[in-house]
């Protein structure tokens, strides 16, 4: 069923309720001793519409589900369905053409089987929408008496419609909340797969990562599936280079913003140091690679290394650090700034100089605060995947030279996940497992991160 | 002595001063002009447009404690900020006239403003010790002036700073602890004994107590009469109560004006000027 219809249907029906409690309302406030309401008309019209629209908009989300599986069972049940092949993708591709025929949204057949069956779907669909939108009228109707038989002189509209948008508030953040678990329902469940083939101490603590996706998917080689490299390779081009970058240039960019820079420069530069943050990272990932890594492998070549990578840890860690500074130079700025004035006139008072007091007094005191939002850079420059694997190639290496070709974490489940190996073969679980631990990693960092910053700002409120 | 912005170019000014003093038994010993440690003259002070202090001149004198009393917004704080240049740090402040220190012009433009302020130290309004230790919010200021060679030479000069603010005995046996860990007259002192620690000649004091109860307010009063007999204190006060007791020198501000300076006895005593009259005997300000 076109989704037109129900919405089309709520709004009708919830304006025409809308409308009628609202007549109704005007009708009791003439009435009323001193032409006053517990509520506003249009409270009542409120109250009337949302239990009209709600419900019937509810019930229209499940039948869309329901009415799937009662038109596939009508279907299946029908004479022309006994002539479909029993098993395989065959039967999926002609039920599914059938089905694509019927709504009108597949043109033309490929299969001749196809045209035969779309008639039972046809007429499935029609009957099953027709019930629908009975029982949705149905429900509506419900509704309605609901709302209608409570509207009086003295009814609290005004607290239920209250009431319902607060529902409607809480509901929308739940959403958020259970997306959330849902993925790491999902991460858990696909990663004890995981762990059921390969043993998480292999997985865990082995240095040689090589996932064969066309192996044997019974007989996993656990020696090919060590994630060390991977682990590594992460925290070298995340957290070692990208901070070798981001740490100082966003440190000092804060302290010039906060202790320097005139407030008509501040005005400007600082967001413009933060549209950096909203550069896509795609976007990065292609300055890294035509850019940055031919241009280190030049430097290489220039001073004497012999066959350097086009692609190096080097090159996704400089572009990430420079991606991550506006997180780290907006975070010291805070904290700089939240710096009670006081302790900059203590020092300054001493004759300390505008250097000594940010060396020795404000940036110790801000220190949490930039602790906290280097944590968080660093789980953001752990997770980023596009500059990595733009530019850092995805072969897995253990090594401490930047030059190298490294791969990362988050390269690997790109890798794995859009590679021709089926969704129960261990080199794709594996994508599972690897997304989990960064998942752990990421949501510690956060957690501790913001722990520390709480505990700053409390410091000095 | 009537001290209004009329009288306040006038040279002779601290020979006045002199004259009157040697005039009023009972008051402290004669003071010679080279006893004067810094003198102000003419200042107008300027935020952006607005003009907060209008051609005030008033002398600190070594050895003693100069309070500026006066209603809140009169400029007194801003003026005592003027005398270690922290205005600086507000960009539309700008400061005329002039103001010496032993004979030197501070806003001169060869003046080191790090120099000056280890010369003229400066407690605040409200406690500010650093978030470090106790023993390191002394030590800040020796550091970074390099007055102290070796460990030994540091721990002395935090302890004769400690002792000086009375503060030893109360913290010698926690010198590592947070300085913020302190009560707010321990912080309050802390910050005094810091500022002694670099050694300064003048003590400027923004309403060191108005955040402190009576019994850390009478500490430091003492600890300020302690120190009166080493440096050039000025200390700037809401309570007419505590300029009495403190201070040898009064400066009543009123609108950014000096309406009288004088001996505090004289002052409190026998106003020249009715608006001082007025403000002493409660009926404004």
């Amino acid at each position: 069923m076109s989704p037109a219809i129900p919405l089309l249907l709520a709004l009708g029906l919830g304006l025409a309720g809308w409308l009628v409690a609202r007549a109704r309302a005007w009708t009791f406030k003439r009435a009323a001793p001193h032409g006053r309401l517990a509520a506003l008309p249009k409270y009542h019209a409120w109250y009337a519409a949302l239990w009209i629209a709600v419900p019937l908009l509810l019930f229209f989300l499940v039948w869309d589900y329901a009415s799937g599986q009662l038109i596939m069972a009508h279907v299946l049940a029908s004479p022309e369905a006994a002539a479909l092949p029993k098993f395989g993708l065959r039967r999926a591709t002609i039920i599914n053409e059938a089905w694509g025929i019927a709504n009108g949204t597949t043109a033309r057949a490929l299969n001749e089987e196809s045209v035969a069956l779309a008639e039972p779907f046809r007429q499935a669909i029609s009957r099953y929408q027709l019930i629908g939108i009975g029982i949705g009228l149905l429900i509506a109707g419900a509704g309605a008496a609901w709302a209608f038989l409570r509207l009086k002189p003295d009814f609290a509209a005004r607290t239920k419609v209250e009431r319902l948008v607060l529902a409607a508030l809480l509901i929308a953040s739940l959403v958020a909340i259970l997306t959330t678990l849902g993925i790491f329902v999902t991460l858990v469940f696909e990663t004890f797969r995981f762990f059921g083939m390969i043993s998480p101490i292999d997985f865990l603590f082995g240095t040689q990562w090589n996932p064969d996706p066309m192996g044997n998917p019974n007989n996993p080689d656990p020696s090919r599936y060590g994630a060390i490299p991977l682990f590594w390779g992460t925290i070298f081009i995340g957290a070692i280079i990208a901070m070798i970058v981001a740490i100082p240039l966003g440190m000092m960019s804060a302290i010039y913003l906060t202790q320097y820079a005139k407030p008509g420069l501040r005005k400007w530069v600082k967001p413009a140091l933060e549209v950096l943050a909203g550069v896509p990272t795609v976007v990065y990932g292609y300055f890294a690679a035509l850019t940055v890594a031919p241009f280190i492998r030049d430097i290489a070549l220039a001073l004497g290394a012999s066959n350097p990578s086009s692609e190096s840890a080097l090159a996704a860690g400089l572009v990430m650090g420079v991606m991550i500074i506006p997180f780290v130079s907006s975070m010291a700025d805070d904290s700089i700034a939240a710096v009670p004035q006081a302790m900059r006139d203590g020092s300054l008072a001493m004759g300390a100089t505008a250097n000594e007091t940010i060396r020795r007094v404000l940036v110790p005191a801000a220190l949490p605060g930039i602790v906290g939002g280097v944590m968080l850079a660093v789980s953001r420059a752990i997770g980023e995947t596009m500059i990595v694997v733009m530019a850092a190639s995805t072969a897995a290496s253990l090594s401490a030279n930047p030059l190298d070709s490294m791969t990362t974490v988050t390269v690997q489940i790109v890798a794995l996940l859009t590679g021709e190996g089926s969704f129960d073969h261990p080199a794709t679980l594996a994508a599972f497992a690897l997304g989990f631990v960064l998942f752990l990693v990421t949501l510690a960092l956060n957690f501790v991160a913001l722990r520390v910053v709480k505990r700053f700002r409390e410091a000095y409120e | 002595m009537v001290m209004t912005e009329e009288t306040a170019a006038n040279p002779s000014f601290a020979e006045q001063a002199i004259e009157h003093n040697a005039n009023a038994p009972g008051l402290d010993e004669s003071v010679e002009p080279s006893d004067i440690k810094m003198r102000a003259r003419d200042v107008s002070i300027y935020y952006g447009a607005k003009k907060a202090i209008d051609e005030v001149s008033v002398d600190v004198f070594t050895e003693h404690v100069t309070a500026f009393i006066g209603p809140s917004g009169c400029g007194k704080s801003t003026f005592l900020r003027a005398l270690n240049r922290m205005n600086d740090t507000i960009p539309s402040a700008r400061v005329e006239g002039t103001i010496e220190l032993d004979g030197e012009d501070i806003y001169a433009s060869g003046m080191d403003v790090v120099q000056l302020r280890a010369r003229v130290g400066m407690v605040f309004q409200k406690p500010n010790p650093f978030p470090k230790s106790i023993y390191e919010n002394i030590a800040y200021g020796p550091r970074i002036h390099g007055l102290a060679e070796g460990k030994g030479e540091l721990d002395a000069i935090v302890e004769k700073s400690l002792r000086r603010a009375g503060l030893w005995d109360e913290v010698k046996d926690r010198l590592t602890d947070s300085g913020t860990a302190l009560s707010g007259g321990q912080q309050q002192r802390l910050c005094i004994a810091r500022a002694i620690a670099v050694d300064p000649e003048v003590i400027l004091m923004d309403e060191p107590c108005s955040a402190l109860d009576p019994i850390a307010t009478a500490k430091i009063e003492e600890l300020i009469d302690d120190l009166r007999g080493r440096y050039a204190i000025v200390i700037v006060t809401h309570s007419m109560q505590q300029a009495a007791r403190v201070s040898q020198r009064t400066a009543f501000f009123h609108l950014g004006h000096l309406v009288e300076y004088g001996h505090t006895s004289d002052i409190f005593t026998n106003p020249r000027e009715q608006r001082t009259q007025d403000y002493i005997t409660g009926r404004y300000g």
